[in-house]
């Protein structure tokens, strides 16, 4: 099945986020469609799927023009979509996730199970997925459950597989095998559509590229044509160079210390087991691990967020463990949160309220029980101006900021004051190269200022290129340490113990 | 959130860098300078309500209608609701009384409502105030007034606060959603108060009813307006609601406490990141909303009724959860609301004598009212003219 | 406000188990302490009734063996769940413990006297019955994700119809107008919180107040002045053959009125429908992750609508019950929080009609025995007898938050884009 894409333009309110788009989609053939967050790739698919109705332009499948009212009629119509963020019911089955919207049933509108797992079985067989069809969603790894969601594709006999940033949650080894998948999906006819912003993916896996910047389409080609470089260059406008550059840490005293830390949850499951590390004045330390591994439980261990149920925590040499969030606040803890929108910001607050949100209570801004608005206000411009924060005005809602300017906002807040270690929790998640770069070299400052500073990230190249040191995290343990001095450490290893093969390496 | 203007901002900002770009001050006064209030604001904060409480009307007279109410009674009693809320002296009085429990039992809602907490137990902990308030005022015989109305005030605010509490502790350490701990708390409030009621000591002498022993003159609220017309019910209540007013809008939106409480309810995950301790806020916040409504209940016992009867709180407590919505949880907000609301009150009560139609009139409107208030997509799509997006060429100044 | 969202910090102390079993523990003491009666008195239940086909003779209890029995088990669930915290077991010690306890009351109370079980449980039943139809009302609204806090309103509602309907066209009318009326207000709930995203719990407790006032309006506009409109003929009892000759099972299941019944189908129904048909899973779906569904053809607002509609209506059926089913007669907020309740049976009952179920005739028998012991002439005021369905209500809210997962979506509206 062949789908041409000829002018779409979609616009959301004042953001037009397709414009004139021409794509063409062919079987036995991954056309990968790069482009950096907030680019349009989304949207684009979700008309493609039928999530959104265009404004204009048209979808050709093999000769006939078609509109989609809603997702089914993508469905029907033989487009199958990956979404990035799962869209499968944590509670429900394998089988009844896969069956969802499709189910055969028997009289009386009665659900017929056995039917539905006779057929997953037959595709989850042909394809050598092995997903187990009974488990429950929410028992089973990212990995399988991404699987889960190309059954579900292929059992509405799709033809045509939109994979939206299928890779970002997986180990570098998962992404093999998860390629294994793509690659028979191809050679059995599929059409792939493969929507990443990771230029060495498109290398590896695409057979066609289009690169889509700022809703429109600004490159086509056969991606051997492309080097790195052309390809970032495309995608962001400008040159870029990905590597900081930068230079060799002069690590000092331990500021951070954990020994033997671990933490069990409401259910009394441990979610941090004898966790050690150490982080030094004057380096960057990150930690990498698929997202779920503990990394959330280590920030909040640190942090005072949570109370650990065994080991100590120190920093500067002085025992914090029993400390609370604000005591650690005090003595110099910066903390980046790992979703500015849950927990790091309040939207419906002003800028300038926001600057102060964790920190209201101290003399710069308090005076006894009251707070010195005009105080914070003029705070609150000054380090809109110093991190780049672009607002009109400190009275304006933070929600409305972009996206990258509430990091920043975020950022700000954290760095303005005078702070000896840093934990940065995925500081530049969901935001735009520009404020990814800003963030970086932010973050490279207070290093270079002779501060600690720990980096927990989802993404690999952002550990790779900022760390002097890495450790990685699997299932609440550390199953590894690398030394990345000069960018030394190997992807490779970095990527079998996320997985959980147990192999530490010499510091 | 109003704030005054910071127009002092260059003399106070410290010359800390003097080596800046020469426009980094003229930008810095530009991030400080306060943002216009856009028309459209304006326009959603003024005319939704105003078209939420004509809408109201209108469908209570529909209802009217359809209860054969004739059309000719039906004016009569819009006349009435105007006459017996603002047409005398003695109307006026009516209404302020009126909405002085409302008033502060809104506060109390609205206030907890900022801290992400639906406190449905307002009227509950009237229950609870009042009758502490009452047993108060008749039990500390010889003290002079200046004691006496002070403390029983101030016992029924306490009661008040601890019943809140009670709600406010359950969901602090057990998650027990405050809206169904609350109204229960309602439901056990009303049976104890009848127990009580009948307890010896309680119970009035001689009677066989339900019914307190009265407030003592010691620790009644005084009247503001006897010296125009005896039979004038307005008490120094009034005060004590302005101050109630002043001090929630001190308390939300300039103290500690208050953003606290605010960042806890937009937000919770941001107020646990900020170190605020979640269950604390929930506590106090629940204790300071139940001081709040245990105060409306206790002006009502020593400022209007004398005395605690079966159910003497009369639905105010739920009448407030509408004052608080149609306020929008600002304190200025629900005074006007609750202004509104007394006056409806006071009107309804002469609408009943006037027109002969029942009073529980007034509370499918002020429901309609927050129906309409809460969704203001839905008055939007009513009314589409008034809110299109045109250019104001003058007038239309609210 | 949402409380299901775990804002509390992982923890290894489970506040709220150590505080579910303080009270049992305390209750245990009450029972022990309190509840005295001689020991060789004895508590005397009647099971079979004078004109009955099957006779069985009479059971009968040991008072104060029994009560003192009865603390301890009490104090030894409180004692487990305060040391060893909930787990898996909370709601059913839960259970059992409520269960207990009224046993506890209801046997010191007729401690040297006689009642008549069989009119115990039976009543139990009929007291069941709005609190069970209230909560499967929730449970038809909550796992498509939406919180019905209207279901108070909407037994009022109910209650009305039916009695001025009942009144005007005869009981079966009433009941068709009764369910029509709550659908009518499920259809508001549905368009104020699908449809214009008013806060969901802000939208189901001004559909209350509003219920309210139009009730209490008519009732006092018109019902005063012209009695003949609020003047049903209840439901009598009907006895199905046979079945309703079994001693103690068919009084209490079989000889019954319209609305035990039909209750007894509507659970039954609820169940095959939300766990074993196509629609069903599409409707949790809708409650567990909309999105999801939505991208699978689903139509999460249409599927919304019919739920919290449909809940309307059956939680007008559970009000016709206030009038049709038992005096025929509306009085002003007669439904006095059984919605609420309703809605603590929904969570002790996991939002399964089954569970509901359970957790209905639970409330249902606490409800009957403060009937029962105030007529037994215990030393207990009637205030505080009456108290106890609301008491054991916020028990069962603290004791069980948390413990069963509410359909994730719940509170939310679904935004397309």
């Amino acid at each position: 099945m062949n789908i041409e894409i000829r002018g779409i333009s979609k616009r959301f309110g004042p953001v037009q986020a397709n414009q004139d788009i021409d794509l063409d989609i062919r079987a036995g053939e991954v056309l990968g469609l790069l482009g950096e967050n907030g680019a349009g790739k989304s949207t684009l698919m979700n008309v493609l799927s039928g999530l959104y109705r265009p404004d204009s332009g048209d979808i050709i499948i093999d000769g006939t023009a078609v509109s989609f009212d809603g997702p089914g009629d993508s469905i029907a119509a033989g487009i199958g979509m990956v979404h990035q963020h799962f869209m499968l019911v944590p509670v429900f089955s394998v089988v009844e996730n896969v069956i969802l919207g499709v189910e055969p049933t028997g009289a009386a509108d009665y659900l017929d199970l056995d039917a539905a797992r006779a057929q997953v079985q037959q595709i989850n067989d042909s394809y050598g997925m092995e997903v187990p069809s009974d488990a429950l969603i929410e028992d089973l790894p990212v990995g399988i459950q991404q699987r889960v969601e190309i059954l579900k594709v292929l059992f509405r006999s799709a033809d045509v597989l939109i994979l939206d940033e299928p890779t970002a949650v997986l180990t570098p080894q998962e992404v093999e095998a998860f390629f294994g998948i793509v690659r028979a999906l191809r050679d059995a006819g599929k059409a792939i559509v493969f929507i990443t912003h990771k230029l060495h993916e498109i290398l590896e896996i695409a057979d066609r590229v289009s690169v889509l910047r700022q809703g429109r389409i600004v490159g086509n080609g056969v991606p051997s044509e492309f080097s790195e470089a052309d390809l970032a260059e495309m995608m962001v406008g400008r040159p870029v160079s990905f590597s900081v550059g930068r230079e060799a840490a002069t690590p000092g005293q331990p500021v951070l210390e954990l020994a033997d830390v671990s933490l069990l949850d409401a259910g009394l499951e441990a979610r941090l087991q004898s966790i050690s590390m150490t982080v030094r004045a004057g380096e960057i330390v990150g930690v990498a691990g698929v997202q779920g591994n503990g990394q959330t439980e280590l920030v909040e261990a640190i942090t005072g967020l949570a109370s650990v149920n065994a080991g100590r925590v120190t920093f500067n040499g002085i025992d914090i463990t029993a400390t609370s969030v604000r005591q650690r606040h005090r003595m110099g803890i910066a903390h980046i949160p790992e979703d500015r929108l849950k927990s790091g910001m309040v939207a419906g607050f002003t800028v300038a309220e926001n600057m102060v949100l964790n920190r209201y209570y101290d003399e710069r801004v308090a005076r006894g029980v009251v707070i010195d608005w005009s105080r914070a206000e003029e705070q609150a411009a000054a380090a809109c101006l110093k991190f780049d924060v672009r607002t009109p005005s400190v009275f304006l809602g933070a929600g409305s900021l972009s996206g990258g300017n509430q990091q920043k906002m975020v950022v700000a807040r954290e760095l303005e004051r005078d702070v000896r270690l840093v934990v940065a929790s995925q500081p530049t998640r969901g935001v735009d190269v520009g404020s990814i770069e800003f963030i970086h070299q932010q973050l490279m400052a207070c290093r270079d200022a002779g501060n600690a500073v720990l980096i927990i990230s989802s993404e690999l190249d952002e550990i790779l290129d900022l760390s002097d040191r890495i450790y990685v995290m699997f299932e609440g343990r550390v199953t590894a340490e690398f030394d990345n001095q000069d960018s030394c450490a190997d992807r490779n290893a970095i990527g079998l113990a996320m997985a959980g093969v147990n192999r530490t390496e010499a510091a | 959130m109003t704030r005054a203007p910071s127009d002092t901002a260059p003399d106070a900002a410290p010359d800390a860098a003097p080596d800046t770009a020469p426009d980094t001050d003229s930008r810095l006064r530009a991030l400080l300078a306060p943002t216009i209030a856009t028309r459209g604001d304006l326009r959603e904060v003024v005319l939704i309500p105003l078209l939420a409480v004509f809408l109201a009307l209108v469908i209570g007279a529909l209802i009217m209608m359809a209860t054969s109410v004739a059309p000719a009674t039906i004016l009569k009693s819009f006349v009435a609701m105007a006459d017996g809320s603002l047409g005398s002296m003695n109307a006026i009085s009516e209404t302020l009384t009126a909405s002085i429990p409302l008033v502060m039992a809104g506060l109390g809602i609205g206030l907890a409502f900022r801290a992400g907490l639906f406190n449905i137990g307002a009227e509950g902990q009237m229950v609870v105030g009042g009758l502490a308030t009452a047993i108060a005022a008749f039990s500390f015989t010889g003290l002079p007034m200046i004691l006496h109305l002070p403390l029983a005030l101030l016992i029924g605010m306490s009661v008040g606060a601890v019943y809140a509490a009670i709600a406010g502790v359950l969901r602090a350490t057990t998650g027990a959603h405050e809206v169904i701990s609350t109204i229960m708390l309602n439901l056990i409030s009303f049976r104890l108060l009848d127990y009580l009621l009948r307890q010896p000591y309680i119970q009035k002498e001689g009677r066989a009813d339900p019914i307190s022993r009265a407030v003592l003159e010691t620790a009644e609220l005084p009247r503001l307006l006897t010296f125009l017309d005896p039979n004038l019910r307005l008490h120094l209540g009034l005060f004590i609601m302005l101050a109630a007013v002043a001090i929630v809008w001190w308390l939300l939106f300039r103290s500690k406490l208050g953003f606290a409480f605010r960042i806890s309810g937009e937000n919770p995950g941001a107020a646990r990141y900020a170190g605020i301790r979640a269950g604390l806020t929930v506590v106090l916040a629940m204790a300071i909303a139940g001081a709040l409504a245990g105060l409306a209940g206790a002006t009502q016992v020593s400022g209007v009724l004398g005395r605690a009867t079966p159910g003497f709180t009369a639905g105010i407590g739920f009448d407030a959860i509408a004052v608080a919505l149609l306020g929008r949880s600002h304190p200025v907000g629900i005074l006007l609301a609750g202004l509104l609301f007394g006056a409806l009150e006071a009107g309804g009560r002469q609408m009943q004598v006037d027109a002969g139609v029942s009073i529980d009139m007034i509370s499918i409107i002020q429901a309609l009212i927050i129906i309409f208030v809460a969704a203001p997509l839905l008055i939007k799509r009513l009314f589409p003219p008034l809110f299109r997006n045109r250019v104001t060429a003058g007038g239309g100044h609210e | 406000m949402n409380s299901q969202t775990t804002a509390a910090a992982p923890r290894a102390i489970d506040w709220r188990a150590s505080i579910t079993g303080g009270a049992l523990i305390l209750l245990a003491l009450v029972i022990a302490f309190l509840l005295d009666s001689p020991w060789d008195s004895v508590s005397t239940f009647k099971i079979s009734r004078p004109r009955d086909v099957w006779v069985v003779g009479h059971l009968t209890l040991p008072s104060q063996w029994f009560t003192t029995i009865a603390a301890v088990v009490l104090a030894f669930l409180g004692t487990r769940l305060f040391l060893k915290g909930g787990g898996r077991w909370t709601t059913l010690s839960l259970a059992v413990a409520l269960v207990i306890l009224a046993m506890a009351f209801l046997v010191w109370a007729t401690a040297g006297k006689s009642i008549s079980l069989t009119g115990m449980l039976q009543a139990t039943v009929v007291r069941a019955v709005p609190i069970a139809l209230a909560a499967l009302g929730g449970i038809l609204c909550e796992r498509v994700g939406v919180i019905n806090i209207a279901i108070e309103g909407m037994l009022l509602a109910g209650a009305f119809a039916g009695a001025l309907f009942g009144s005007l066209m005869g009981g079966w009318a009433g009941i068709i107008c009764a369910m029509l009326i709550g659908g009518v207000f499920g259809l508001l709930l549905a368009v104020l919180v699908i449809t214009y995203r008013v806060d969901q719990i802000i939208a189901g407790v001004v559909i209350n107040l509003f219920v309210l006032g139009l009730t209490s309006y008519v009732s006092s506009q018109v019902f005063a002045e012209f009695r003949w409109l609020n003047k049903a003929t209840p439901f009598r009892a009907f006895k199905i053959p046979v079945l309703g000759d079994i001693p103690l099972v068919g009084p209490v299941l079989f000889n019954q009125n319209l609305f035990v019944y039909g209750a007894l189908i509507l659970v039954t129904l609820s169940t095959y429908y939300l766990f074993h048909t196509r629609f069903g899973l599409r409707a949790r779906a809708v409650g567990e992750h909309p999105r999801a569904a939505d991208t699978l053809g689903i139509d999460v607002i249409k599927t919304r609508y019919a739920h919290v509609i449909a809940a309307g209506m059956v939680a007008g059926f559970g009000g016709a019950w206030f009038t049709l089913g038992s005096v025929g007669r509306f009085d002003e907020n007669m439904t006095f929080g059984r919605g609420f309740i309703g809605l603590a049976a929904m969570i002790f009952g996991r939002w399964h009609p089954l569970g509901a179920l359970a957790a209905a005739l639970i409330f249902g028998f606490a409800d009957s025995l403060q009937q029962k012991l105030s007529i037994l002439n215990t030393p207990i005021p009637s205030e505080f007898l009456s108290m106890a369905p609301y008491i054991a209500t916020i028990v069962v809210v603290a004791g069980l938050v948390g413990q069963a997962r509410p359909p994730a979506a719940i509170g939310k509206p679904y935004v397309k884009d």
